[in-house]
């Protein structure tokens, strides 16, 4: 049964002030969610006033400069820098996307920043993602085959044939769109999420992969596929411009085609 | 699903809402209103069956202050749940997805059941 209210160690009390520096003419503020697991405290959120003269065009920037120049206890993921790795999916103003391609300039008023919604937390930003990494797993992400390839090449594919694994194959599971999903914060335990199930997508429609039967059987489930309403906050909130609402709706397309 | 301890980040009170969510718990929400409308529906057959006095008495109730306001949100959960009904249906065929269009769509539902259920009772009243 869906949970509503946050749990009593998660509710957010005030946290600290950092105003700007002296002779800073250009300065926005940042709260940002702070959780502490050595202290046995409960989360906080701190604001931070950032001048943006002296700092990048981008969320990420400001949280780099925050650590670098005024909390360097504030913790959150980055690798790329430039939106392909996935790891620095957060709630930014209110929705789910990659604080390295969020542009500051399009955040009217304070920025908000938040960890990933309804997911355990580590540490500030950093969310437990063992859960949604199992379920990737879960819908084996590989190519299955029963026939022997040819002896003399690769399984080839026509060019209109790999064109429909094109957008699926360039998901980076952020996770940005299964905890964008109200479906997925009441029932991740047993419903995958737009991330698995657009990952099973792809090796449904790939032409190369022999497993479709046992794929379809797998996701055959009241839970698993069909906890999927169609509230389109996955699709609505992918950094990477991908829909996995549709891939979804075609997953269930084809699961009512194979009953008759 | 929490067991480590680990406070759970916040979810329904920090994300900004778009239309295509509030269009699906709205759905729900008119789902559940009509069921109890059934109700409602029942009674008036019932009182219908059973003599004209009977038929008065449910009249009386039902156009009172209370009585018109609950028929004037039961028609407004009706038109918006045959809209997005017929919006999901068309999303099972496999149409509508894209992002421009399924909050275009949410839209239209919206303001056909606002504007049907003003121009309804209109007429009605």
């Amino acid at each position: 049964m869906a949970e509503f209210r946050l749990p009593q160690n998660s509710r957010i009390s005030k946290g600290k002030h950092f105003a700007a520096p002296e002779g800073a003419s250009n300065v926005k503020r940042f709260a940002v969610y702070r959780y502490d697991p050595t202290s046995g405290e409960n989360p906080r959120v701190d604001t931070y006033e950032v001048d943006l003269d002296s700092c990048g065009p981008m969320v990420l920037d400001a949280l780099i400069k925050i650590k670098n120049e005024i909390d360097p206890t504030l913790t959150f993921r980055r690798s790329c820098r430039e939106g392909i790795c996935g790891s620095c999916a957060m709630n930014i103003d209110g929705g789910n996307t990659l604080a390295c391609t969020r542009d500051i300039n399009d955040v009217s008023g304070d920025v908000k920043i938040y960890p990933l919604p309804h997911m355990p937390v580590v540490k500030d930003l950093v969310p437990d993602l063992t859960n949604f990494y199992a379920q990737y797993a879960s819908i084996k992400p590989w190519l299955q085959t029963r026939t022997p390839p040819p002896p003399d090449r690769e399984r080839l594919q026509s060019k209109e044939d790999q064109e429909l694994i094109n957008e699926p194959s360039a998901c980076i599971l952020c996770a940005c769109c299964s905890t964008a999903c109200p479906s997925y914060w009441w029932n991740s335990d047993r419903y995958l999420g737009p991330a698995a199930l657009l990952a099973a997508y792809r090796w449904l429609v790939d032409s190369r992969d022999e497993a479709t039967g046992e794929r379809l059987d797998e996701l055959e489930d009241p839970f698993r596929l069909y906890r999927c309403h169609t509230i389109m906050n996955c699709t609505q909130t992918c950094p990477k411009g991908l829909n996995p609402a549709k891939a979804i709706a075609e997953t269930k397309k084809m699961l009512a085609e194979r009953r008759h | 699903m929490s067991n480590s301890g680990r406070p759970l980040s916040p979810h329904l009170s920090i994300y900004r809402w778009p239309i295509t969510m509030t269009l699906s718990i709205l759905h729900r929400a008119t789902g559940v209103a009509l069921s109890m409308g059934l109700i409602v529906l029942a009674a008036w057959l019932l009182h219908v069956a059973s003599g004209p006095e009977n038929y008065q008495y449910f009249r009386d109730m039902m156009s009172s202050m209370m009585g018109i306001l609950l028929l004037i949100g039961w028609t407004f959960a009706f038109l918006l749940h045959l809209g997005n009904g017929i919006r999901h249906l068309v999303w099972d065929a496999g149409y509508g997805f894209e992002k421009s269009q399924a909050n275009a769509s949410a839209w239209f539902v919206l303001i056909f059941a606002i504007a049907g259920t003003a121009i309804l009772w209109v007429v009605a009243l």
